[in-house]
């Protein structure tokens, strides 16, 4: 088919406005982290007086942003690997059983993203106090506790997606693994698994950004010892200068390894949203 | 969510329950309850049990005197909800203002996302030199940490120092005196425009996976009957999306109405009355007077009208689909 015209200009503006709209804030925190301090508080300039690497070094002992950046990383990673494992058994369980109580407990675990998160943020809080006092595990201001926060915000999500992506996958295959002799458990491992490795990727990817990124229950749920960058990074603007040239460098350091991670597997992404959610 | 109840599958939903699963499988009904162990405890742990503690905390008296007995808490009945939707005390006043807020704020995030989401996938639709790196390109706004984001719009919008500020009165002239974005009337735009960057590329993301499957031929064959690509747009793109298009309007709606992450990161906690959403005037009014019960029951009424909004929706969109069908 050819373009019309009217086709291409509609293409060449929007994708330049878009551009623009995209590429301003990028390019703002990109230079700003290598401007000087003088540059940053005095009028905006779209090119620094002079480049310096300077912002990356101080940014490290303005704030204890190494220890920030390993609470973030433990607490994101930790929870990404069980938040995949959990999902991955459920889906398989509703995929390919159709067992009483399958419907409600997918409702309801769809419904849980539609709640407001202050609605249930001070009843969590009070409820690890309990098991805190009562039982002796550490969830209060812990990392422990964002842990199991944050694996649980993602697993409605990868669960519906993962199920999508299950039932893709030929029954025929599950039955000629039973004649071999496999048990449920091996059918999952050898046979699902290999082949839903883009929907498992896509769920990662999800679960990794959405507890790197979280901010409500960070700000509430942590102390100094177990604060995450999410909350971490606030701490620059209650210095006596606003290190605007740090703060820039500091967020540009967390976003590099979630928006290259996300970028290089896109098309996982793309593929299990597909699979999953778009049908 | 009834739509999104039954995940999508190959098989029909209307299958009689007994003829999915193989037969060796049906015997041993405890596996699947097995597996689904982990995800039903944190889920109950984590969003059912504290939702309906958030229920309950909403009849009951729970200010600082009885934060630290919070089980001794008196039971004040519907004096939380009365008190929330008062509208003659500055409470009251307060909750609409904000709820009014938060509608405007969510009509135009979710509206004009979703007009640029759809206007990039259309434009990167037929496959050209470069388009893998606007794609690429157009994505990364949703794949940054959001308060990474958030902050770097707080730096561009502050009124001394900021870029918007430069490049409206000092390079386009376009304002005589720099006002300001973060504080006062102008903080409704800024709210606004800082959520469409972060939401649109979800729009873009959704609608480029929905229009992978739609097939090659039917644009051929609507360019046949002489279709202009604004027809094509309507009567092919658009109903081919339409699954996309449910899901997505209804998760933006949610997601958006919700947000709490943007205006906590881009005001700090002096909200501006025009930028004050709901999720965080109720964060505000629980955790700045410490005022846990009236909190409450103005979280069960956001969580009430989103219930209402989703069920209102889902039946307007199934009744409309199953006309269609």
């Amino acid at each position: 088919m050819r373009e019309t015209n009217g086709e291409k200009i509609f293409r060449v503006v929007v994708l330049v406005v878009l551009t623009v709209f995209v590429v301003v804030p990028l390019y703002v925190m990109a230079t700003t982290s290598l401007k000087p301090l003088g540059d940053v508080q005095s009028s905006f300039s779209w090119i620094p007086s002079k480049l310096t690497i300077q912002p990356f070094i101080e940014m490290w002992s303005t704030v204890p942003l190494a220890r920030y950046f390993m609470n973030s990383l433990i607490v994101t990673v930790v929870a990404t690997g069980f938040s995949v494992m959990v999902a991955i058994l459920a889906a398989y369980a509703v995929s390919r059983w159709r067992f009483r109580g399958r419907g409600p407990f997918m409702t309801t675990v769809l419904s849980t993203q539609m709640f407001p998160g202050v609605l249930f943020l001070l009843p969590l809080y009070i409820i690890f106090v309990n098991i805190d006092t009562s039982f002796g595990v550490p969830l209060v201001g812990t990392r422990l506790g964002l842990i199991i926060t944050y694996l649980t915000f993602s697993l409605p999500f990868s669960i519906w997606m993962l199920a999508g992506y299950f039932d893709g996958i030929p029954r025929e295959l599950d039955d000629a693994g039973k004649v071999d002799g496999a048990s449920n458990l091996g059918i999952l491992l050898r046979i699902i698994l290999p082949a839903a490795r883009p929907g498992i990727v896509a769920v990662a990817i999800y679960a990794f950004m959405t507890a790197w990124g979280e901010v409500l229950f960070a700000s509430v749920m942590t102390t100094e010892t177990s604060r995450t960058l999410a909350v971490g990074l606030r701490q620059y603007a209650t210095q006596t200068n606003v290190y605007w040239n740090q703060i820039l460098a500091a967020s540009l350091v967390v976003s590099v390894p979630v928006v290259v991670g996300f970028l290089l597997l896109q098309k996982n992404f793309v593929a299990g949203l597909t699979a999953g959610a778009v049908k | 969510m009834t739509s999104t109840t039954a995940p999508p599958s190959q098989t029909t939903e209307n299958e009689e329950p007994q003829a999915a699963p193989p037969a060796p499988r049906r015997r041993r009904t405890w596996f699947p309850y097995l597996i689904l162990l982990p995800a039903l405890v944190l889920e109950l742990l984590i969003h059912i049990v504290p939702m309906v503690t958030g229920f309950w905390m909403s009849f009951v008296e729970l200010t600082k005197f009885f934060i630290r007995r919070w089980t001794e808490a008196p039971f004040v009945g519907l004096e939380n909800y009365s008190i929330a939707v008062d509208i003659n005390t500055p409470v009251g006043q307060g909750l609409l203002n904000s709820f009014l807020v938060t509608l405007a704020f969510t009509l135009l995030v979710v509206g004009i996302s979703w007009g640029l989401g759809m206007a990039a996938a259309v434009a990167l639709q037929r496959s050209f030199r470069g388009r893998a790196i606007f794609r690429t390109l157009f994505l990364i706004p949703y794949a940054l940490p959001l308060y990474a984001a958030v902050i770097t719009w707080n730096f561009m919008l502050q009124r001394d120092t900021g870029v918007v500020n430069h490049v409206l009165v000092d390079q386009l002239h376009v304002m005589d005196s720099a006002p300001f974005w973060l504080i006062g009337g102008k903080a409704f735009t800024s709210v606004v425009v800082v959520a469409i960057w972060r939401m649109w590329p979800f729009a873009f993301l959704m609608f480029m996976a929905g229009l992978q499957s739609i097939p090659e031929e039917l644009y051929e064959a609507s360019a046949l009957d002489g279709a202009s690509p604004l027809r094509q747009w309507r009567n092919v793109t658009l109903p081919m999306l339409g699954a996309v298009n449910r899901t997505l309007l209804l998760v933006m709606f949610l997601w958006v109405f919700n947000d709490f992450n943007t205006p906590y990161v881009l005001f700090g906690t002096a909200q501006p009355a025009a930028g004050d959403l709901i999720s965080f005037h109720i964060y505000n009014a629980s955790f700045l007077s410490w005022d846990f019960g009236t909190g409450s029951a103005m979280s069960v009424l956001l969580l009430a009208f989103l219930l209402i909004v989703t069920l209102v929706y889902l039946f307007i969109t199934q009744r409309k689909e199953k006309r269609n069908a």
